[in-house]
């Protein structure tokens, strides 16, 4: 090795003799990860992350326990909610009038008077024509209907509704109203008609239906539910409604047997009296009197969904943003940002590396705790009487995975945010403030539910939404509030919502770190 | 050394306070910290008086905690002010020449809880007095008037009066909770998101748990929770727990972090 001269070292920069690093983004990466888990600190506040998830998760599955006792202190039945065909609770309660149908066929009706009991009929009281699988709760059926105030509608499976063609949402169809129902090998088709000549097609449905089929006239009227809003909170109370129908200008082709009457679902599946529901047949005319709903189930105040088991994960994020914000303050405090900014003085890159790390290391822990918490304090809310609605699989590794990723997306939002004060305090308690306090805001306090609605379409805290398990159905009127578990934004939508903030975070923590002297 | 110090108690506590509050007023940060939360308190509660709004059928909140919502937020700030005073001084090494120039332990902390519990007052006054005032101007305009059963009060009312001075003890209380805590973990960060946790995560598990007897119980033992009952106004038989003895349950917690804090930080190497 010869020594340059004196006066060539004037002239050019230093450069040190030894040998370049790698200078690849994966050397980065590695040298970032290393100083991440040489930190024993950082590796015990992750685990601490898992450990508080999962122990505030079953602490309050604990505090649930469902304690029901009849006037005389005995038990009270638990009617737990059938399944329905695409593995999610459904509501099916209504009274049937049907007879077999072994193979192709129609069924025609007009539905003359649709009433409540001495009341107006709930908006979604439902008489019409419905063709079904069996007797069973859960069991696939397409179904025509007049509705108490939505018109005439198409509803097969439970979650599919459809508005019919005529009638609009202004002035909704009403009795009397023709409705017929044709099964045609596996295609089922509904029609709506003012007068029985001229018919408009309202919808199809494609459902291998097993051989012979139970075919008819139902009616049934869901809970009346009234929702005060009282100091910090909001009260739902609901009681059992009734619907009466009539039917005349009965027909069927390709039926076979006498018309029978079967309560669906039971009697009664709920608290409040039970309906006087039955069938009486008067020259040609059926007056249905029914009570219940065939619609999907939905989540209610008392928690019953299944992502309520990850509700400790708030817990869980307070410490990853700790955890994220230290990762990047620390090498302020302590001055190592010089050190690795002089060995990779590209600092989008490292704040690309930073981020890559703590993301992915919060996401795994994140998916082994969410997955674990689930199971575990699932099976506790399960043995503790609480009916948590089943969903499909895909929908729990949706809620599972997405709070891993709300764990992730936290943990690199502080990670910014830390890079764009330098201070881990004011980081934490900013990071905390955006994501957690508009939800203490929206479901524990004085908020009206438009201004909650609005803290979780705007704020961070929408990223919740990812966690939602049940969608809002239209079809069934009930009181869909943050504190039930639904949110104003779709679950990938809130989701975006909190990676848009984390991703103008990073963008002002990259110009921030380009722009500022390190050691400032 | 320790006979010396204990020998004259009153002249180190005065020197300690007096370093303690040069160290405040010298540099921007805590300053600024205050102005903030005089600000968002104020702010959040005039945007919630703005948003609240009373039915016919009565109104279904307490005028005194609307107007006065703003200090769930205020208390984030006051928490980091409170915090830094320790943490802060352990993040740049600063806590070595301040227990050289004061060798007293007990003394130092004194000397910080006092001077803390004197600043946050003088903020919270300020923070009270204003959202009780946006309220005042808001509240009428969304319905919190006499013919929908609601009387607005001024100062003179009782728990009204309560409800602003207490606010301001509240936030006093919140800090005393975090200087606690702060001494005991030594690091900023982590006491930042332990103290956090304590006043945001309750409220969540309240709103989870179902079990009326749980619910009840946690609503008596939150420090965020029974704290701020403090505030209540309306209703006051109805509620998990009242208001002074609410104030007594967050004064439990701030005593028990900072006897905490200070048994682990006379006993500790700095």
């Amino acid at each position: 090795m010869t020594r340059p001269s004196d006066e060539a070292m004037l002239d050019a920069p230093f450069r040190s003799a030894a040998p370049a690093g790698r200078a690849g983004f994966g050397a980065l990466l590695k040298s970032e990860w290393t100083k991440f888990r040489t930190v024993r600190g950082w590796l015990v506040a992750l685990l601490v992350a898992g450990l508080v998830t999962f122990a505030v998760g079953a602490l309050s599955a604990t505090g649930s326990k469902r304690e029901c006792a009849g006037p005389d202190g005995q038990p009270c039945a638990v009617h737990i909610p059938p399944v329905g065909p695409n593995g999610q609770s459904v509501t099916d309660r209504f009274t049937f009038v049907h007879q077999d149908l072994p193979g192709d066929g129609t069924v025609t009706a007009r539905v003359s008077s649709l009433t409540g009991d001495g009341a107006a009929p709930e908006p979604w009281a439902k008489a019409g024509l419905i063709v079904k699988a069996d007797l069973t709760e859960g069991s696939r059926y397409a179904a025509v209907m007049l509705t108490g105030g939505h018109g005439v509608r198409w509803q097969y499976d439970f979650t599919a509704d459809a508005a019919g063609t005529t009638g609009d949402a202004a002035a909704p169809s009403t009795a009397p109203r023709w409705l017929r129902l044709t099964r045609s090998g596996d295609t089922i088709a509904g029609y709506d008609s003012a007068d029985g000549v001229s018919w408009n097609a309202v919808g199809t449905a494609t459902i291998p239906f097993p051989g012979t089929v139970q075919i008819g006239m139902f009616v049934t009227s869901p809970d009346h539910t009234v929702t005060v809003q009282r100091f910090g909170g909001t009260e739902t109370n609901s009681e059992a409604s009734q619907a009466i129908a009539a039917f005349d200008n009965v027909a069927v082709n390709g039926g076979a047997g006498d018309w029978a009457d079967t309560q669906v679902g039971g009697d009664d599946g709920g608290p409040g009296p039970t309906p006087n529901a039955g069938f009486t047949e008067a020259n040609g005319t059926f007056t249905i009197t029914g009570s219940g709903d065939i619609a999907p189930a939905v989540a209610g105040p008392e928690g019953n969904t299944v992502e309520r088991s990850l509700a400790g994960v708030f817990a869980g994020l307070i410490v990853v943003m700790v955890l994220g914000s230290v990762f990047i303050t620390s090498e302020y405090r302590r001055g190592l940002i010089r050190t690795t900014l002089a060995a990779r003085p590209q600092r989008g890159q490292l704040l690309a590396a930073k981020a890559l790390v703590i993301g992915v290391v919060t996401f795994v822990v994140g998916v082994i705790t969410s997955a674990l918490t689930f199971w575990i304090v699932g099976a506790i809310r399960r043995a503790n009487g609480v009916n948590v609605m089943p969903v499909s699989w895909q929908t729990d590794l949706r809620v599972i995975a997405g709070t891993a990723a709300l764990l992730a997306v936290s943990s690199v939002f502080a990670l910014a945010v830390g890079t764009l004060l330098r201070r881990a305090v004011g980081a934490v308690t900013i990071t905390v403030v955006l994501v957690v306090l508009p939800y203490v805001l929206a479901v524990a306090s004085v908020l009206p539910s438009g201004a909650a609605q609005w803290l979780l379409r705007v704020t961070p805290a929408a990223g919740f939404a990812i966690q939602q398990s049940t969608p809002v159905y239209q079809q069934v009127d009930a009181t869909y509030l943050p504190s039930s578990g639904y949110f104003p934004l779709s679950p990938l939508g809130g989701f975006a919502v909190l990676c848009g903030w984390t991703a103008l975070a990073l963008a002002l923590a990259a110009v921030s770190l380009r722009r500022r002297d390190a050691a400032a | 050394m320790t006979a010396a110090t204990g020998s004259r108690p009153g002249p180190e506590l005065l020197r300690a306070l007096h370093s303690e509050w040069t160290k405040l007023r010298t540099v921007p940060g805590p300053a600024t910290l205050l102005i903030l939360t005089v600000l968002l308190t104020v702010g959040l509660s005039a945007g919630i008086a703005g948003a609240v709004s009373c039915g016919s059928a009565g109104c279904q909140q307490d005028p005194a905690r609307s107007g006065l919502a703003g200090f769930a937020l205020g208390q984030a700030t006051i928490a980091i002010f409170a915090v830094l005073m320790v943490g802060g001084e352990y993040g740049s090494g600063m806590i070595r020449s301040t227990l050289t120039a004061t060798t007293g332990r007990t003394t130092v902390l004194a000397a910080k809880a006092a001077l803390l519990t004197a600043v946050v007052l003088a903020a919270g006054i300020p923070a009270a007095l204003g959202s009780w005032l946006t309220g005042r101007l808001l509240l009428p305009g969304n319905g919190f008037t006499a013919e929908h059963g609601t009387q607005l009060l001024g100062l003179g009312d009782g728990p009204t009066l309560r409800a602003v001075l207490g606010s301001v003890l509240y936030l006093a209380l919140v800090a005393l909770l975090s200087l606690g805590v702060a001494t005991a973990v030594r690091d900023a960060a982590t006491a930042i998101g332990i103290v956090l946790g304590l006043l945001y995560l309750f409220p969540i598990m309240v709103g989870l748990v179902t079990n009326p007897d749980w619910h009840r119980h946690l609503q008596q033992i939150a420090p965020m929770n029974a704290g701020l009952a403090i505030q209540d106004t309306v209703g006051l038989d109805q509620m998990p727990i009242g208001p002074w003895s609410g104030l007594g349950v967050l004064a439990a917690w701030a005593a028990a972090a900072l006897l905490i804090g200070w048994s682990v930080f006379t006993v500790r190497d700095a």
